[in-house]
């Protein structure tokens, strides 16, 4: 998932996804969270929370970089770029301004199956939020060199995330080798030479099609009750006409995998080698019932934080690793994912790489043999329910995870009964769905080399003694 | 649906654990309405309280005074090191078993070591609230540096190191860092090298936490549900045993000496990054706050400001373009940053430069500042919206040394900025004919003056 403007620092794309699946809907059953549909098809969502006099005011729409015309990769963010240029009645740039004038803070960001827009403020100004943003959904006006300037944007954002960075390269060559069918194999930001080609004609269907109420979600979390967003709802967002109800979102289907692959990114800018594997799984739609949540406790086990197995037995028993872990990306809307990585200790090459690979393979094939213990199960039911209450703490969080939620393929009542569905996990059912997901012929493997590794004293002094420069 | 309490508009002073004064106070409308307790344990520590008994979890931050800028040069790196390696084991648990007892308490737990501070970050469910609070007394006091860990987590930060040295921001920003503070420990890699972290020893780590860990100092914030009298308890549990007064080198002043330069350091990237900068102003600096708003109006976060509207907006150019201050305890430094394609990087760095220029020769339009006040003043709250910030906030007010009226003059403080103010700060501030710049990549339409990276 990628944002509008950067954070201070962004997370490596791993670290991202790991955190995604940490916090997981993680939501306790008692909160008070309502929802109702508009008479247009929007549905909307109130999270109170009373602590402060501060608001998040959310719209998502059900549509990412999977739903995007062939040949059109990076249009579903790149049309969230240009979300903040002018309306019929607010002049271009306007709306961030008055959104920073009235002490608001706002982002955007885009996946491979949603769109969403947010602005954190002050309560008293959330009726001016809504107004700006329902004119948003349908006012959008665009000139060509709108298009041009915010294209060179996205280009040097794509520079920033992916070109600059091997890891980054290397994250897209997996993502794009793991779906030999379906179009989450294509990158959120998209392909460079496909940016480039984006034009005002190719926004604009785009914006047409999927920004309309029906395929819209109003989230606002904060202090405010169902009673007073109710008539607020109605007056901003209710009164935009339908235009039907939207189609399935229907997308080219995986077939069985048949192969392992393996993906390789050699480059004399890595400075150690690391190894990430990726193989397709359930998502939380999708899934029989109690497989997602079975594969939220298995990556727990496997690789969350220092006490899992991967760690404990690479980094620590065997000390032939420096960092591992593991996570599940379930908040899809067709397939998930679980993911695992590695890399071997400062100074050791692809020998130690291809070691660290073993480890990672035994660790695997014991849990597909010998199962998990029920204390393992307990421990991370027992984290995973725990994280519910530090949840309560942080209400964009909290309205994040419902956006999430229902814009892949889950409902309100989805997430309130997550906790009961992780406490009825079996120890018998993670080893069934590792069985089941961890299939070699199921991953892509990708390695990240540095340059002739075998000539580590001949490379770049840059790349050895580079901490030094 | 379950009442949350608001807290009413008040800054509340308690002394020992009872209410001595009430202060009521105004805020801007659209302030945070929190109410601040002073506690003091009965064994003498002191804390800032917020109450809010809402959710069943507690978060704590406090900071020791002295952080890795007063190491010894020899031991570089060890006080960074040191923050990893404090939930490694102690007391009667190694490393995995206390590891497995701070999963099974669902507690969090870190420790960070920035230039002037030593920070930690304690979160506990009411439920283990004293068993969480046991363990961080034991990080605390009894940390065991086993060997095993200890090579464990020295490895990592070499690799670490190691990795850095190709992240391309990193790099800026470190060889950007050296030249500014050249000869001072502001100017060191907190991380430490290779060579010094290799030969530090358990020992080394031992003394460092003798001479950081100390009452003298020591800042903590807490907000959650807990009350004066429990936290009371929780604080000479866990901080008590600490020695009255650590060993802290003192610094001296750091002073920024760096000749303009454009430093360039090649790299075969597609994009290069660019940090810039030049002296700033310390945060006890009575201009301090007009500069804040100041740099808020040129490079601060978001849409609206100069350079992202001239740099990104108009141009294209960039993804991000920012500016900040950034106030040590004994220094202070003005720094921006940007990245573009290496065949725009001349132009980007022409446009940073006449930015400053115009800023510095112009200071900000009475819109602007009328804009920035508005955004400064209404965003506070914001700050306030989750426990772990607020506890954040509250400590940050304590090192800074502010008082704990802050919270409710910070506004004002704020409305009282004038555009002369501004006009007159601008032209003292911002020297665009004094900028350091690191670039890293391949620009084009950049010379390298004076020092050259590598």
């Amino acid at each position: 998932m990628i944002s509008k403007f950067r954070f201070a620092s962004w997370s490596l794309a791993l670290g991202l996804l790991a955190l995604i699946s940490s916090t997981h809907h993680a939501m306790a059953a008692e909160a008070k969270v309502e929802t109702f549909t508009m008479d247009n098809g929007m549905q909307v969502v109130v999270i109170p929370d009373h602590r402060a006099p501060v608001v998040t005011h959310m719209v998502w729409y059900r549509v990412g970089a999977a739903d995007e015309p062939a040949g059109e990769s990076g249009v579903a963010h790149f049309l969230e770029h240009l979300l903040f240029k002018g309306t019929k009645t607010v002049a271009p740039g306007e709306f961030s301004k008055t959104v920073r004038r009235n002490g608001g803070q706002e982002n955007a960001f885009t996946s491979s199956d949603y769109t969403a827009y947010f602005q954190r403020i002050a309560r008293d100004r959330l009726e001016l939020m809504m107004k700006l943003e329902s004119d948003r959904m349908t006012n959008l006006q665009l000139s060509k060199k709108d298009i041009k300037t915010e294209r060179d944007v996205v280009t040097e954002e794509r520079r920033s995330r992916v070109d600059n960075s091997p890891s980054g390269r290397l994250s897209e060559q997996v993502r794009a080798a793991l779906y030999l069918n379906h179009p989450y194999g294509d990158p959120v930001i998209g392909w460079m030479h496909e940016i480039k080609q984006l034009n005002l004609k190719a926004v604009t269907a785009f914006y047409k099609r999927f920004y309309t109420p029906s395929n819209a979600i109003l989230i606002v979390a904060g202090d405010i009750t169902v009673e007073q967003l109710r008539p607020l709802a109605e007056k901003y967002y209710g009164v935009i006409p339908s235009t039907g109800p939207m189609k399935p979102r229907v997308r080219p289907l995986e077939p069985e995998p048949q192969a392992a692959r393996r993906v390789t990114l050699t480059d004399p800018r890595v400075p150690t080698p690391s190894l990430r594997r990726i193989y397709t799984s359930a998502s939380y739609s999708r899934a029989e019932p109690g497989e997602a949540e079975a594969l939220d406790i298995l990556s727990h086990i496997l690789g969350t934080g220092t006490t899992s197995r991967l760690y404990q037995r690479l980094v620590v028993e065997q000390k032939i690793a420096s960092y591992a872990g593991s996570w599940y990306s379930g908040d899809a809307l067709d397939l998930g994912d679980i993911g695992l990585y590695a890399g071997p200790q400062a100074g050791s090459g692809k020998a130690e790489l291809a070691a660290v690979e073993a480890s990672i393979d035994a660790v695997i094939k014991e849990i597909i043999l010998d199962g998990v213990t029920d204390q393992e199960v307990a421990d991370a039911k027992n984290s995973l329910l725990s994280s519910t209450v530090y949840l309560k703490d942080d209400q964009m969080r909290r309205a994040r995870i419902y956006g999430v939620a229902l814009t892949t393929g889950q409902t309100v009542r989805d997430i309130e009964e997550w906790p009961s569905r992780i406490e009825a996990v079996s120890a018998k059912q993670v080893q069934d769905v590792a069985r089941r997901y961890l299939k070699p012929r199921r991953s892509v493997t990708g390695l990240l080399l540095p340059e002739k590794t075998e000539q580590r004293a001949k490379a770049p002094s840059t790349v050895k003694h580079g901490d030094k420069s | 649906m379950k009442h949350l309490i608001v807290f009413p508009i008040a800054v509340r002073s308690l002394l020992a654990l009872g209410v001595i004064a009430i202060l009521q106070l105004s805020v801007a409308k659209i302030a945070h309405a929190i109410e601040i307790q002073q506690v003091k344990s009965p064994g003498g520590i002191t804390a800032w309280l917020v109450e809010d008994h809402s959710i069943p979890l507690m978060s704590m931050r406090f900071a020791f005074k002295g952080g890795w800028a007063n190491e010894p040069e020899e031991q570089q790196g060890a006080t960074h090191f040191l923050a990893g390696m404090l939930d490694e084991g102690a007391g009667e648990l190694n490393s995995k078993q206390y590891q497995t007892r701070q999963k099974q308490l669902a507690m969090k737990l870190s420790f960070r070591a920035r230039a002037d501070h030593f920070y930690g970050s304690f979160q506990a469910l009411t439920k283990h609230r004293d068993a969480s609070a046991a363990m961080l007394a034991d990080a605390l006091t009894v940390p065991r540096f086993d060997d095993v860990p200890f090579q464990r987590i020295r490895s990592q930060i070499v690799l670490n190191i190691k990795s850095n040295s190709q992240d391309p921001e990193r790099v800026a920003s470190k060889n950007w860092l050296k030249l500014m503070f050249a000869g001072h420990p502001y100017g060191r890699a907190r991380r430490g090298t290779a060579e010094k972290l290799g030969a530090l020893t358990p020992a080394d780590l031992r003394g460092l936490t003798k001479n950081l860990f100390a009452k003298k100092g020591l800042k903590i914030a807490v907000v959650g549900d807990i009350n004066a009298d429990e936290l009371g308890k929780l604080l000479d549990r866990v901080f008590s045993k600490l020695p009255a007064e650590g060993n802290i080198t003192k610094l001296v002043e750091a002073k920024v000496t760096a000749k303009p330069a454009v430093q360039i350091i090649d790299r075969n990237i597609p994009q290069s990054v660019i940090q810039f900068g030049h002296a700033g102003l310390k945060r006890d600096h009575p201009d301090f706050v007009p500069a804040y708003v100041l740099n808020f109006i040129l490079g601060g976060g978001g849409f609206g400001s100069r350079l992202t509207e001239e740099i990104r907006e108009k141009r294209g150019l960039t993804y991000s373009v920012y500016s900040y201050l950034s106030p040590y305890d004994h220094g202070a430094l003005f720094v921006g940053g940007a990245s573009t394609q290496n065949a725009r990087a001349g132009e980007t760095v022409k446009i940073i430069r006449q930015e400053l220029e115009r800023m510095a020769n112009e200071g900000p339009t009475a819109k602007e500042l009328a804009d920035a006040k508005t955004y400064m003043t209404g965003s506070y709250a914001l700050r306030f919206d989750t426990s772990k910030k607020i506890a954040g906030q509250l400590l940050a007010i304590q090192t800074d040394d502010l008082g704990v009226e802050y919270v409710e003059k910070r506004n004002e403080l704020i409305i009282a900025v004038t555009l002369e103010d501004l006009k007159r700060l601008a032209k003292q501030l911002l020297k665009p004919g004094a900028l350091v710049m690191t670039i890293v990549g391949k620009p084009e339409g950049v010379d390298a003056k004076e020092a050259k990276g590598g």
